[in-house]
């Protein structure tokens, strides 16, 4: 149905040791196969089976990986285009030599979720599937990956049906006396309208903060190591991905001074940015180092201020703790093995305090700890109830409900006109509905005519 | 079979309120049309209530009116009260309701449609429509007349197959005192059509010699009446009083205790009533702990003693109608003319209309008013001008008229009747028009004189007349955006007494208006020029500034829907072979077959994100044939 070029990419996320995959969808797989994998055995690959062989690059002869291979005709692929997978074990340079002997032979590197969107428009998946698959595939860690599976399930759809419920019960009570005139009603029930309508912004509310933790899950939080030197903060560092076996990547374009590094704490990816050049602001360049940190600030999702609570506190320390007024902070009182000396009673008033000592390890799960709870909440990643929306579309949605019920409230105190009310309600519903693709007319009478003896 | 000589470009069967707008539209807009019916003394007859309007409904007429339709001239000449419902509510959702002389509506509509030129009114029966091959050429009767024609409208209400009930008893017809319609919808189920079964009721008619009227509350029309139609000027009926009673606990017992003989709970009628417009049983089954219903006893004209008691339908046997009926206080003595029944019918799925109201599996062949399942007159009609025009429209080689759902309740109605269907008789509420602010009775000719202009129905006197009152309402918005506040002491004092002492000097006019205190009239106070301004202009301004907000959020709606609207989907389409659609998603719009993309987004299951699939599809599909 679709004519489109051939792509190529490595598909098994950076770092997971051991193989790694090389995809190649499209028409040319096939010769892809033909000119750079040689199988033990001659002879032609046979759809669906795997052959163990080398990788050549054709130009030289030289071989550079041992693979197996297999090829996949279409339609019985992810893609339903021809795939070819080459199965190697070494390593992400091995694996970037493998991808561009496949680019050099005239393929496109894929774009990121193109076998997804490719799988998607030949209709092996419908959209649905397509955008858990494409969540599925930034998932970085198991809660992620819990999550996309829970919204597959219909978690999602379940709140929203509740919300749903309660507003279209508003929105008949409003619409039956606007129709009805005639009918020997009553007074309008302002109360239980907004009654539903409170319980209904709940629902809301919750879908929405859990947002975050959707995003979150995704697309990790970002926290900021921050300090004087010599605080700890490369040893907390280093404390942090010894035991996480993170892939350590120098951001190009930043400077020496801040090292990104990624890492998982406790379920939940996190990119750590390590402040490693503050130094005494004697001279300029040093000068332009601690800015550089504190200009980072504002940036991150959480910052992590390390103190030497063996040493006093210093104009250092007041420094940065002024730069992290409008912040989410944990401030970490580090070498709590040491005797403290830094007492300064009501400086970190209000902010939540850790004793670690990044040396000996102690206080380390307390703070993995901590991180979690300050992103996650009460929707603990284990929780059967954790429902979050991880799609911006839903988000937008439910934005656009909660300021129309806003909007809906403060006109039902000031007591607007019924059907400028019902236009309120009657956004939110559509863009609640949206969501599960909902619509709302027919459902209101609905409600009406069960709830009202209708009938003149 | 004889064929008749003349050959129409138009043929309506059925003079009920959908055939009349149907055949004077296509007439008046220059086909030669026929339209046959049952029984020429039961033109327009109103089988129900003898009243026009109310929510949603008035709001239909006035569309009718501003298309060129006739059915507001019709009421405002044979209306014997006149109320505007819900003014206490905002401007979008008042609504004009009127107690119509039955008898002089029939005769009036009748004599209309005599002098109608282009318009042939005929007595007879069609049994069939006549096609040869799959082309349709015309309709046979059942007295052995073939007419031919280039398309027909179908529009035959409660007629296919009617079965009239009165309890356990039940016998043909097509409403009481009426032959029902024998034949043609089982032709119309070989051809594919898919054939329901409906239900609806009608109260008894009162002799009001035996009503105590002492002891019930009146209800007045109002005074002076407000005309439906945009070119009536005054109405020049005799007003009379509509009367409330109340059923009491015991009137409900009578009815349980007849329960057991009523076909409806007996399981006697299979198809599905309306549940806006239950029967008395049902009302005291549904709801047991009212302990009171409502009855508005309506007069049937002002030459006979007949009334209609309001929302006092049943299929009870007689003995408990007689029972029930004089159970209410007031009505101790009351004699029943003629019985209350609820009749059975068959209708047509309308999922299977196109927006046109022409057929999906019949060129040139148009459904509208109750065949496609809602009910009520102003339903009826509004479909019926439609249809006529569309006939029309085909017959001169021209584009159907669509309206969009922010344009008309008619658009509203016909978009949820052949984009949903409807397992039961539908009824327009303003509830079903999303864009509710917009669709008012008060800018109805602002919304569709044009159109009707345009393709010829709207005369041009009238068309000059609402030229005149668009021009005016845009000067006097002008004026008043650029007139300020002069400040003298006589307008300073003026606003003191208002409570509007803090006003500034140099206020426009329209900001004043824009207060939600200060109403035109007030405004009247200030300057002379709007002494002047006549009713109907100031209306307009004034909504559109106390509204402006509102108004404006509509408009941005219909914009952001409408872009959905435009895109059509072939009627070719083949959803098994569109990828990433879910198989109920595939399974929804092969059943409906959409037109366009927007009729598809408003069936219940097609998700957002279905609509993008669909979307990329039909891109994809353009792009292939162009490479092809
Ligand atoms: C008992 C009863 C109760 C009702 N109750 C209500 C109610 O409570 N509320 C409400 O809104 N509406 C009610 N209605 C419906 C209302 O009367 C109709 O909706 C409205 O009249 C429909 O208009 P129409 O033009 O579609 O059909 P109708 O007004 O029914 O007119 C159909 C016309 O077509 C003619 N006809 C039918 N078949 C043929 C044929 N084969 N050949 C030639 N002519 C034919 C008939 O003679 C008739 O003149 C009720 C109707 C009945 C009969």
């Amino acid at each position: 149905m679709y004519v489109r070029d051939t792509i190529a990419a490595v598909s098994t996320p950076p770092g997971n040791g051991g193989i790694g995959i090389v995809r190649v969808s499209g028409a040319q797989a096939a010769a892809i196969a033909d000119t750079i994998f040689k199988p033990v055995n001659s002879g032609g690959l046979i759809s669906h089976r795997f052959y163990f062989g080398a990788i050549r690059d054709p130009r030289t002869g030289e071989t550079v990986d041992e693979a197996m291979a297999v090829l996949m005709r279409a339609p019985r692929s992810y893609t339903r285009e021809d795939v070819l997978e080459l199965h190697c074990h070494g390593g992400m340079l091995v694996l970037e030599r493998v991808l561009a002997l496949a680019l050099a032979c005239g393929v496109r590197l894929a774009e990121p979720g193109e076998f997804t969107r490719r799988a998607f428009l030949n209709g092996r998946i419908d959209l649905v599937q397509a955008e858990a698959v494409m969540d599925i595939i930034g998932a970085r860690t198991e809660a992620a990956l819990r999550l996309a599976q829970r919204q597959r399930a219909g978690a999602l759809s379940q709140k929203i049906s509740e919300a749903r419920g309660f507003l279209l019960t508003a929105l008949a009570l409003v619409e039956a006396f606007i129709d009805f005139p005639e009918d020997d009603l009553g007074e309008t029930d302002t109360a239980s309208i907004s009654c539903n309508v409170q319980k209904a912004r709940g629902i809301i509310g919750a879908l929405l903060a859990g947002f975050d933790g959707g995003r979150i899950l995704r697309e990790g939080i970002s926290v900021l190591i921050i300090g004087k030197p010599n605080a700890g903060k490369s040893s907390l560092l280093n404390r942090l991905l010894n035991e996480n076996r993170a892939i350590v990547t120098h951001i190009p374009g930043t400077t020496r001074d801040i090292i990104e590094e990624s890492v998982n704490l406790g379920g939940l990816p996190v990119k750590l940015l390590d402040t490693a050049g503050i130094r005494h602001s004697d001279d300029m360049v040093e000068l332009e180092g601690i800015s550089r940190a504190l200009e980072k600030i504002p940036q991150a999702d959480l910052v992590l201020f390390v103190c030497d609570s063996s040493r006093p506190f210093e104009a250092e320390d007041r420094l940065i703790l002024d730069a992290l007024a409008d912040s989410r902070v944990i401030v970490l009182l580090n070498k709590c093995d040491l005797p403290r000396l830094f007492d300064l009673p009501g400086v970190f008033d209000g902010m939540k305090q850790l004793k670690i000592s990044a040396s000996s390890g102690e206080g380390i799960e307390a703070l993995k700890e901590a991180v979690r709870t300050t992103f996650l909440h009460e929707t603990d990643l284990d929780s059967r109830e954790f429902v979050a929306i991880s799609r911006a579309r839903h988000r937008e949605a439910l934005v656009t409900a909660e300021t129309a019920l806003e909007r809906f409230s403060t006109g039902l105190a000031t007591g607007l006109l019924l059907e400028l009310l019902a236009l309120d309600l009657r956004d939110a519903l559509t863009a609640v509905g949206s969501v599960t693709g909902q619509t709302t007319s027919d459902d209101v009478l609905d409600v009406i005519f069960s709830s009202f003896c209708i009938g003149k | 079979m004889m064929t008749y000589e003349q050959q129409y470009d138009v043929i309506v069967v059925g003079a009920g309120h959908a055939g009349c707008e149907a055949a004077l539209a296509a007439a008046r807009l220059g086909c030669a049309t026929l339209l046959l019916t049952i029984n020429l003394d039961a033109v327009a007859l109103m089988s129900c209530n003898p009243a026009i309007g109310g929510l949603a409904k008035g709001h239909l007429v006035k569309e009718i009116d501003a298309l060129g339709g006739e059915m507001a001239r019709n009421i405002d000449a044979t209306g014997i009260q006149f109320r505007i419902l819900n003014t206490r509510k905002g401007p979008a959702v008042r609504a004009s309701r009127a107690q119509a002389d039955k008898q002089l509506y029939r005769l009036r509509m009748k004599r209309v449609l005599e002098h109608q030129a282009n318009l042939h009114l005929k007595q007879g029966e069609v049994t069939a429509l006549y096609l040869e091959g799959d082309v349709l050429r015309g309709v046979d009767t059942r007295s052995g007349i073939r007419f031919l024609g280039r398309t027909v409208v179908l529009t035959t209400g409660t007629f296919m197959r009617g079965l009239i009930h009165i309890g356990m008893t039940n016998y043909p017809g097509g409403r009481a005192g009426d032959l029902p319609s024998i034949g043609l919808s089982e032709q119309l189920g070989r051809l594919g059509f898919e054939i329901g079964r409906l239900k609806t009721g009608t109260p008894a008619r009162l002799d009001n010699r035996t009503i105590d009227f002492a002891r019930l509350e009146a209800q007045h029309g109002d005074d002076p009446p407000v005309p439906f139609s945009f070119s009536t000027t005054r109405i020049t009926m005799q007003q009379v009083p509509c009367h409330i009673a109340y059923t009491n606990p015991r009137t409900h017992e009578i009815i349980r205790a007849g329960l057991d003989r009523s076909p409806l709970y007996a399981g006697v009628i299979e198809g599905v009533g309306p549940r806006y417009c239950p029967s008395i049983e049902d009302k005291v089954v549904r709801f047991p702990d009212k302990e009171r219903h409502q009855t508005f006893i309506e007069p049937e004209g002002l030459e006979t003693v007949e009334v209609y008691p309001s929302g006092m339908s049943t299929s009870l046997p007689i003995d408990v109608q007689i029972a029930f009926y004089r159970s209410i206080e007031g009505l101790e003595r009351v004699e029943i003319m003629r019985p209350a029944y609820a009749i059975e019918y068959d209708y047509v799925n309308p999922i299977q209309l196109h927006a046109s109201l022409e057929t999906k599996l019949i060129h040139n062949l148009y459904h509208a008013g109750q065949i496609n399942g809602p009910s009520g007159y102003e339903e009826a009609a509004g479909q019926g001008i439609m249809a006529g025009i569309n006939a029309a429209l085909r017959v001169k080689g021209l584009e159907p008229l669509v309206l969009g759902r922010g344009e008309a309740y008619i658009g509203v109605m016909i978009d949820d009747l052949v984009t949903l269907g409807t397992r039961e008789p539908y009824r327009m509420f303003t509830s079903r028009a999303e864009f509710r602010l917009l669709l008012r009775e008060d800018n109805a000719d602002l919304r569709l004189r044009e159109k009707g202009h345009a393709i010829g129905l709207v005369p041009e006197r009238d068309y000059a007349g609402f030229l005149r009152k668009r021009e005016m309402i845009v000067a006097e918005q002008q004026r008043i955006a650029t007139t300020r506040l002069s400040m003298e002491p006589a307008e300073r004092e003026l606003l003191g007494v208002l409570g509007l002492g803090e006003i500034q000097k140099g206020t426009t006019l329209e900001q004043l208006l824009r207060r939600p205190e200060v109403t035109y009239a007030e405004l009247a106070m200030f300057d002379d020029v709007s002494r002047e301004t006549p009713s109907e202009v100031w209306e307009q301004v004034e909504i559109q500034v106390k509204y402006h907000g509102y108004i404006e959020r509509q408009l941005e709606q219909v914009e952001r829907s409408g872009k959905l609207e435009v895109v059509r989907l072939p009627h070719d389409i083949d959803y098994a072979s569109i990828n990433g659609l879910t198989g109920e998603v595939r399974e929804k719009l092969s059943r409906n077959r959409p037109d366009t993309l927007g009729q598809a987004s408003r069936i219940p299951g097609i998700t957002p994100a279905a609509i993008s699939v669909l979307a990329i599809a039909l891109k994809a599909n353009a792009w292939k044939r162009h490479e092809g």
